[in-house]
């Protein structure tokens, strides 16, 4: 009844990242007997990427701590990592479909699961590939910036979102001059409110990073043999930099899917049991698009853990042809310093914030609402708020914008009845 | 390398072999020892490596910090005075041994 006969060519998972492993994971879990490849273009297995961004640039953790699984668990589980094998092209024809990886193998199969993730977007500037300039996605860029990091003075970073933010903590805490360039107004802008982006300006202010807000970056300048010394803003003034940091966002590896012809926006598009416009195929995390869990009018993307492994066994779900998990309530975090962010639900659309408690003190809490709902939370080392709202939205209950602020009561003390008609999520367990 | 020994929530016993340094839930997780989710991978942001130390070991392994003990207070399983997040505890040799019920819910 799983899966398929053993004679099946099985399935193959493009992308052993964060999703990709959950896939297998997942399948084998269910049931599944077929053979599972899972092929990754990089030489690591699948391995976490948040803490190259926070402990393992700071250099408390190392790469062994990264793993996801222990290399027995592969073969343990029959899941066949096909690592440094970039999928080049997919030949999905139904009788005997089959994949090309740039090294010339050949990999058959029968059900074909996309996970292929996101790319950091590329700085375009004149001088963007000298030497020092680095990005912040894979092992191979958090070692290199490490190794930078060693023998730097000051650092540029571009780009005020988490990774950022979390990289210019990193660099401080070592010591080094740091400069972040914003070019909006204020930090981490596309997800947070106003209180929390200037809370988070003022807090690493006075942890002794700078910043330029408003400032767009023009150049990048080098000496004579291709390393970088400048970073030229768009008001002119130019900030001394022997390494930069570009995290200005990422973009959804979609290549493959448009070569199968799949309907894509800013990512491949799937439904909420993971199929992608043609329903035999499905895909998880970074590099789809969903429909949002509220409105599904409107079509979202989600860059974290918690949505490629969640999106993961959905997908797992759909090709075991079983009923999908429960929805769950989208949740991130981010390490910047000692300031620990948890975010609960998903902001976007609010028309309405209640501050909890006060941000001078680095424990606070911001709740958004939507025509008078609570919709998310931004907690800062305040992890009770965090988990109340988190399981109020689970359970679709409410917390009056009008009491929120009152930190004498406890948040999950001051939750409404659940009304089973507002559950983000669908049998989650209060 | 010191041993862990952790009672699934279905009954089923694992024993696996933990790395010096590495936490409980790390070495459960990598090994596929079911129960532990640890959606954020040790970063004490998700309440879902939440684990029951046995009695013996509880001095051993110290207490949870400040944070850890909010995060304790709305795990989904009953917090019990032997509740810890199992991402923070670091396996020591002396820790070899270590015993612990998985919570039932995470
Ligand atoms: C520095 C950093 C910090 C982060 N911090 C947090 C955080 O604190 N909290 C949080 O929730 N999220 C965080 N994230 C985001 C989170 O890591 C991602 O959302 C998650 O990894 C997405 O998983 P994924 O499987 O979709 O993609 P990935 O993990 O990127 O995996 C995709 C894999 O597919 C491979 N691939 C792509 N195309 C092909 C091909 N054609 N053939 C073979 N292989 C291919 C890629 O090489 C990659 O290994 C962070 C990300 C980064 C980079
Ligand atoms: S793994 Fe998330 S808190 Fe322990």
């Amino acid at each position: 009844m799983h899966g398929s006969p053993t004679a099946s060519a099985g399935t193959l998972i493009v992308g052993a990242g964060q999703a990709g492993l959950q896939l297998a994971v997942s399948l084998r879990a269910g049931g599944y007997s077929a053979p599972i490849t899972l092929a990754g273009a990089e030489t690591d297995r699948p391995y976490q990427r948040p803490p190259l961004s926070k402990s393992f640039l700071a250099g408390t953790i190392d790469e062994d701590n990264l793993a996801l699984r222990a290399p027995g668990f592969y073969t343990d589980n029959d899941i066949d990592v096909v690592a440094a094998s970039r999928i080049v092209t997919l030949n999905p024809d139904s009788s005997g479909a089959s994949a090309l990886t740039n090294g010339g193998r050949v990999i058959r199969f029968e059900r074909l699961a996309l996970t292929t993730g996101s790319r950091p977007r590329r700085l375009t500037v004149p001088g963007a590939d000298l030497f020092g300039v680095c990005y912040l996605r894979s092992i191979d860029d958090a070692g290199r910036l490490r190794e930078l990091l060693n023998a730097a003075h000051s650092v540029v970073v571009i780009g005020g979102g988490f990774i950022g933010l979390e990289a210019a903590a990193a660099a401080r805490r070592r010591g080094l001059h740091v400069t972040v360039v914003e070019s909006s107004g204020r930090l981490l802008r596309r997800v947070v409110a106003p209180p929390i982006s200037e809370f988070y300006r003022q807090a690493h202010l006075k942890r002794g990073v700078r910043f330029r807000m408003g400032c767009g970056v023009t150049a990048v300048h080098g000496d004579d043999d291709g390393n970088v010394t400048t970073v030229e803003l768009s008001d002119g003034t130019r900030l001394a930099a022997d390494v930069v940091i570009v995290g200005i966002g990422v973009e959804p590896r979609i290549e493959l899917a448009r070569q199968l012809g799949l309907d894509c926006a800013r990512g491949i598009i799937v439904d909420d049991q993971a199929r992608t416009s043609n329903p035999s195929i499905v895909a998880a995390g970074d590099c789809t698009v969903q429909p949002h869990p509220r409105h599904p009018e409107t079509l979202i993307g989600l860059e974290s853990v918690q949505n490629a492994v969640d999106q993961a066994k959905v997908a797992a779900a759909t090709i075991l042809g079983v009923s999908r998990p429960p929805a769950v309530v989208p949740w991130f975090w981010s390490d910047q310093s000692d300031l620990k962010l948890q975010i609960a639900g998903l902001s976007t659309g609010y028309d309405e914030f209640v501050v909890r408690g006060d941000p001078a003190t680095e424990s606070f809490s911001v709740l958004y609402y939507r025509q008078s709902r609570l919709i998310a939370v931004d907690a800062v080392n305040q992890p009770h708020d965090f988990m109340a709202v988190k399981r109020a939205l689970a359970l679709g209950a409410s917390i009056p914008a009008t009491v929120a602020g009152d930190t004498r009561s406890a948040l999950k003390v001051l939750m409404g009845a659940p009304d089973p008609a507002e559950r983000l999520t669908v049998g989650v367990r209060p | 390398m010191p041993k862990i020994v952790l009672h699934a929530p279905n009954g089923a016993l694992f024993t696996v072999d933990a790395q010096i340094g590495a936490s409980v839930m790390e070495t459960a997780v990598k090994h596929g020892v079911p129960g532990i989710v640890a959606e954020c991978g040790g970063a004490l942001s998700c309440a879902t490596c939440h684990i029951y130390v046995a009695e013996a070991y509880i001095d051993l392994t110290g207490r949870a910090d400040d944070f850890e003990d909010e995060m304790l207070d709305d795990t989904v399983a009953d917090r019990k005075p032997n509740s810890r997040l199992s991402c923070q505890i670091r396996m020591t040799a002396a820790l070899d041994g270590l015993e612990a019920d998985i919570a039932p819910e995470q």
